[in-house]
């Protein structure tokens, strides 16, 4: 017999408490012990979650009119600055601002030690926030500068944005030259000395939708500890399955979610200021994608292992700045966890800079809610660009002009 | 007696000397190397942690042959709150005091084994590591 659910039998079962929910992880057993066929016939959702530093992430702000009002041209919060090219009282900040006097990279390697992401989980810490703007003064808005105290419960609306979170995959970041490298993906010692990976593997959300049977516009999802739901496909969305050079496949690429929700409701754990020496400040965000088992296709999906999962191997010290493609080869996230990886015949020790602990508690918090019907599934208004849309990434040409 | 910790720096004049043979021998110190480098100017750094009657003749021993004796006094302690179990320090720690337990996929610290170098302070994306003196 042929398994098939649909949105509203699970949200039924949700609301009358019969709903049976496994995290990503747990299904993998079970579908080990009693088959694909089985385990759809058991499980009606299976929760993801993932934990790590989200570069694209911000939040849009609405301060609320001072009297007079004023329509501000630069602000800043807590010194960092704010984009305010929108009407008078709204402006977006990103987690990668940095403050106006950061010395950044002027004692390599910097601290980046506060930036747009900090400001943000010190708002939702609902700790007070400094709110400086400047102005050139209109008829309508006379006032030409402020500064205030607020905190995220003064406010008007703060409505966390992030452009592209949640990636599928990432790359394993090695050094192939002889000096240290500070990158997004943290310290890389010279001459291949060690390894850095990103990614929940089995119990990240793309991966376990890795042809986006599931995933779509308005899916509603764990974010920053509060609900959210997927807004688009993420910027740089490729969705694609990776090749070697034998054509051999490892698996998803990298599609990525544009994501949307009221921060005032998220908790300052899951929103997370990072400060990454010698890059930059960011936001580490918390991300889990209740998959609902609509067919069996689903469920064989949501069943993938570490083992057969991989992240392309790429050089920081030179390839990636470079843009020089290639990689290389592929290494699974279950080697990769391993703490020990063999590159070029080396043996090299790896670490993660997504929590994978944190990932497992962001499917467990998920599974309480959709248990406790706390949680009901979307039904994506629209499904995002797969495999099959054959999306290619464009590069910048630097033209003469 | 509570082992003490201590950081030994030897000149390239004396990195090839028999020192800790003879400070065992002659003191009767139980040692226990935590960290031992030579650079390539040929000068050492040993990290030890050292028990024993004789733990202050040992000491002036080392100082007699020139070298400089560092406490370790300072101590690195991870706040809970902040660590989110990345594991991005587990492999730039240089003694492996701070380490992945698995398959949980938690970080570990054993301060037993920090030698105070202070890196993961600076890696730390949460600022969850700190010294105390």
């Amino acid at each position: 017999m042929v398994i098939e659910r649909t949105y509203a039998e699970i949200n039924e079962k949700i609301k009358s408490g019969k709903v049976v929910v496994m995290t990503a992880e747990e299904v993998i057993s079970l579908v080990e012990e009693k088959g694909v066929s089985e385990a759809a016939r058991q499980v009606d959702v299976v929760t993801t979650g993932t934990f790590a530093p989200m570069c694209s992430s911000g939040v849009f702000l609405n301060f609320g009119h001072p009297k007079p009002r004023i329509k501000m041209q630069k602000t800043w919060l807590n010194g960092v600055s704010a984009y305010t090219g929108l009407a008078a009282v709204d402006a977006y900040l990103g987690a990668t601002e940095l403050p106006e006097d950061d010395p950044c990279n002027s004692k390599y390697p910097g601290k980046f030690s506060y930036g747009g992401g900090h400001v943000i989980q010190d708002l939702v810490a609902r700790n007070p926030v400094l709110l400086e703007a400047v102005a050139h003064g209109t008829d309508c808005y006379p006032r030409r500068e402020l500064e205030t105290m607020i905190t995220l419960d003064d406010i008007n609306e703060a409505t966390l944005f992030n452009p592209r979170n949640a990636y599928q995959n990432y790359n394993c970041a090695v050094n192939l030259s002889n000096k240290t490298v500070y990158t997004y993906l943290g310290m890389l010692k010279p001459n291949l000395g060690n390894a850095h990976y990103c990614s929940a593997g089995q119990l990240s959300p793309l991966l376990n939708d890795p042809y986006f049977l599931t995933v779509g516009i308005g899916t509603r999802i764990f974010l920053g500890g509060g609900i959210g739901y997927v807004a688009w496909h993420g910027n740089q969305h490729f969705p694609g399955i990776q090749k070697d050079q034998a054509g051999k496949e490892y698996g998803p690429a990298g599609g990525t979610l544009a994501v949307i929700g009221d921060l005032k409701q998220m908790k300052p754990n899951w929103l997370v200021g990072t400060s990454i020496l010698g890059y930059g400040a960011t936001l580490t965000v918390g991300i889990g994608i209740p998959i609902p088992v609509i067919n069996e296709e689903v469920m064989r999906c949501v069943s993938v292992t570490d083992k057969e999962l991989y992240a392309p191997i790429v050089d920081y010290g030179e390839a990636y700045g470079q843009r020089v493609s290639g990689n290389l080869g592929y290494v699974s996230y279950a080697e990769l966890k391993t703490g020990r990886i063999r590159i070029n015949g080396k043996e090299v020790p790896a670490a993660p800079l997504s929590s994978y602990s944190k990932a497992r508690e962001i499917a467990s918090i998920s599974k309480e809610w959709l248990r406790k019907g706390q949680f009901f599934l979307a039904e994506p208004v629209k499904l995002l660009p797969s495999y099959k849309d054959g999306i290619e990434a464009k590069s910048l040409e630097i033209k003469n002009i | 007696m509570s082992p003490k910790k201590i950081i030994l720096r030897f000149g390239k004049d004396i990195s090839d000397k028999p020192i800790i043979y003879n400070l065992v021998k002659n003191y009767d110190l139980v040692i226990n190397i935590i960290k031992a480098n030579v650079n390539p100017k040929k000068e050492g750094t040993l990290v030890l942690e050292l028990t024993g009657e004789k733990y202050n003749e040992g000491i002036e021993y080392l100082k007699s042959q020139g070298v400089r004796v560092q406490p370790l006094a300072e101590e690195v302690f991870r706040s809970e709150d902040k660590c989110t179990n990345c594991g991005v320090c587990t492999d730039i720690c240089p003694t492996g005091a701070l380490y992945m337990k698995r398959p949980s996929m938690e970080v570990m610290f054993n301060s037993d084994n920090c030698i105070v170098c202070q890196i993961c302070l600076q890696i730390c994306p949460y600022k969850a590591m700190e010294v105390r003196f």
